[in-house]
């Protein structure tokens, strides 16, 4: 019996050793872009919003954060020294709130539909295909349909919303049906189907069962898709561009019907003008943006990881 | 025995019968629910109705023909040639890939194969954060930062940098679909089945050998579908693209120049002055066609990749 040399056990034993450790180092680091790209976001648009240009070092955001709270209640100027955004947050709250009142409930009753009354079949895949593509359509496509169906109503002038918030409200809440659906529906799926049997088997209507037991199991999930896609919905700047949200408006919408500027079509307008001073105008409002939607997805990740169904 | 033997007539006990309100409920609901689900598929039907419409109306009244507006070099009218707008999106999208499918897939498998509980812990909720700030603010960030970068690099080398270019645009749409692809992939990796992670480790395999031999191969179909599902987002990117890369339809390959996407583009033309009807503003739904058709084939290809190569493990 021969004795294997002890090399052969482990053939080209330094270069795995080696290996190892700087794919995992490659790995952490590429991870970490991320992180470093998000820490440039924000500090990059804060020095451009509240540095003072050339005359102090980026760091100097203290002597000038009541900026801030200027870029918060000034109506639009082109006139950088006063410029605001006030226009621009009331617009983008108006948005915010129609959009959630059309996508929310359509959403959440499709993904009912399709998880607890379709049975498993070619129409359920269709649809759900169906969605699946829709969530993958370009923003500015939907600006478009907007712009056909809502806007100009096919040239029918009596049905044509013009350039409202109805019709902005509308091409958005169509932009994050699709999203709203598929969260729901995970939502749906995460709720145990021992549940359902108990409600069905002590006399209750599919309906019921529904209505009184999985949709209040389903809430924190809903609520978590619903929120991230929403704050999606309000950094989108392309299709409420299209539908004719206008750049240089001062004046506050009073209802739906009214024309109306939003936050991101505001920033759009001072990020393209040359010219420092509007530069550090479009900062300021991105920061405004920024705070809003990270709050808000804050708050979403915040409910999932409280009401995170353990997994078995 | 002595059983006690029920007599003739029991007192059942009396359920109130359903209310009328109940009764109807269900099937009122019911009906409005689906009409929820309809309205997703009436949302498809009117994409497809308005684009395709106006696209004719488009063909109709510019007197273009489908070979010309392909393969047309110019785009402005009356030639309406779309291949500069086709050839721009495709470079943005192509650089853009080559930063973010591999960083993507480097920093999935760390998630799903390296990191520690808690690190994970803390880096998938950045990762999210990452992937919620709004496009508009990666096009800021390319005017204003990654441009200058470009020109203090390259500008001393001697090569001219134009304000907008594609290589701005590369880099910010790049860093924005990162997130995307490493959160796709990551769920693909970690649902690969602990026990071939096992067998592996069982028979000597180094950590670099599982993720890259064992780990990556089994989740390779949802690799690649999460990577053209990013390609996808690239082409369809619009407000980065709009400040980083500009408005000048160049049919170039230096990233350093302006180049002008079928997004771009369309942005353009609603912002400009061509009034409803005429060619020019018609122009805007043949390319929102020629968009979406692009978009809408590499989605069904990612699909079907997922299906057709799924390896499936009980």
């Amino acid at each position: 019996m021969s004795v294997v040399e002890s090399d052969n056990y482990e053939p080209e034993r330094r270069a795995r050793r080696l290996a190892g450790p700087l794919f995992g180092a490659a790995c952490l680091l590429a991870t970490l872009t991320g992180v470093v790209v998000l820490s440039v976001v924000l500090g990059a648009v804060a020095a451009a919003a509240l540095g003072h240009g050339s005359q102090h070092p980026w760091y100097a955001i203290g002597p000038n954060a009541w900026k801030l709270g200027r870029f918060l209640v000034s109506l639009t100027q082109k006139f950088s020294e006063d410029a605001g955004f006030r226009a621009g947050v009331y617009g983008s709250l108006w948005l915010l709130a129609l959009t959630v009142l059309f996508a929310v409930p359509t959403g959440v009753g499709a993904a009912v539909f399709l998880e607890e009354f379709t049975p498993p079949g070619r129409l359920r895949r269709a649809i759900q295909m169906n969605i699946a593509n829709l969530a993958g359509v370009p923003s500015i496509v939907y600006g478009i349909l907007g712009l056909a169906l809502f806007v100009r109503a096919f040239g029918f002038e009596s049905f044509a919303l013009g350039r409202s918030l109805w019709a902005g409200a509308l091409t958005l809440a169509l932009l994050v049906l699709p999203v709203i659906v598929l969260a729901t529906q995970e939502a749906l799926r995460s709720v145990p189907s021992s549940l359902r049997h108990a409600a069905l088997a002590l006399g209750a209507s599919r309906w019921e069962t529904v209505r009184d037991h999985v949709l209040p199991m389903a809430v924190p999930g809903i609520l978590t898709g619903t929120i991230l896609a929403v704050s999606r919905a309000i950094g989108e700047t392309a299709p409420v561009l299209m539908v004719g949200a206008a750049g240089s408006i001062d004046w506050i919408p009073n209802g739906p019907g009214d024309r109306y500027t939003a936050l991101p079509v505001e920033i759009y307008n001072y990020a393209k003008e040359p010219g420092v001073e509007f530069q550090s105008v479009a900062a300021g409002g991105i920061l405004l943006l920024l705070v809003i939607l990270l709050t808000m997805n804050s708050i979403a990740i915040v409910i999932r990881n409280k009401y995170r169904v353990p997994t078995r | 025995m002595n059983l006690p033997v029920p007599s003739g007539s029991v007192e059942r006990p009396r359920w109130p019968a359903p209310s009328r309100f109940r009764r109807y409920q269900g099937p009122v609901m019911l009906s409005l629910l689906a009409i929820c689900a309809l309205v997703t598929v009436l949302t498809t039907i009117g994409i497809v109705a308005v684009l395709g419409l106006e696209t004719i109306h488009f063909f109709r009244e510019s007197h273009v023909s489908l070979p010309a507006f392909v393969f047309g070099t110019e785009v402005d009218p009356p030639k309406f040639g779309i291949f500069p707008l086709i050839w721009g999106t495709v470079m943005v999208a192509a650089g853009a890939s080559l930063i973010a499918l591999p960083i993507g897939l480097l920093s999935a498998l760390y998630l799903s194969e390296y990191a520690p509980r808690r690190v994970r812990a803390v880096l998938k909720p950045a990762l999210e954060l990452l992937a919620g700030i709004p496009t508009i603010v990666y096009g800021f960030l390319a005017l204003v930062l990654v441009t200058p970068l470009l020109k203090a690099c390259f500008e001393p080398l001697g090569l001219k940098v134009d304000s907008y270019n594609a290589l701005s645009a590369c880099v910010v749409v790049g860093v924005m679909i990162i997130p995307m692809v490493s959160s796709l992939s990551e769920d693909v990796l970690s649902a690969v089945p602990r026990s071939l992670r096992e067998a592996a480790y069982g028979l000597g395999a180094t950590k670099f050998e599982v993720s890259t031999r064992i780990v990556l191969p089994a989740g390779l179909s949802g690799v690649a579908a999460s990577f053209i599902l990013a390609i996808s987002r690239a082409v369809g990117e619009t407000m980065a693209v709009v400040l980083a890369a500009g408005r000048m339809p160049n049919v170039t390959a230096n990233p350093l120049r302006s180049v002008e996407t079928m997004t771009a583009y369309i942005v353009a033309i609603t912002g400009g002055d061509a009034s409803y009807g005429t060619p020019k503003y018609l122009s805007l739904f043949a390319v929102g066609m020629t968009l979406f058709v692009m978009t809408l084939g590499l989605n069904i290809l990612s699909g079907l990749i997922l299906r057709r190569f799924r390896e499936v493990y009980n």
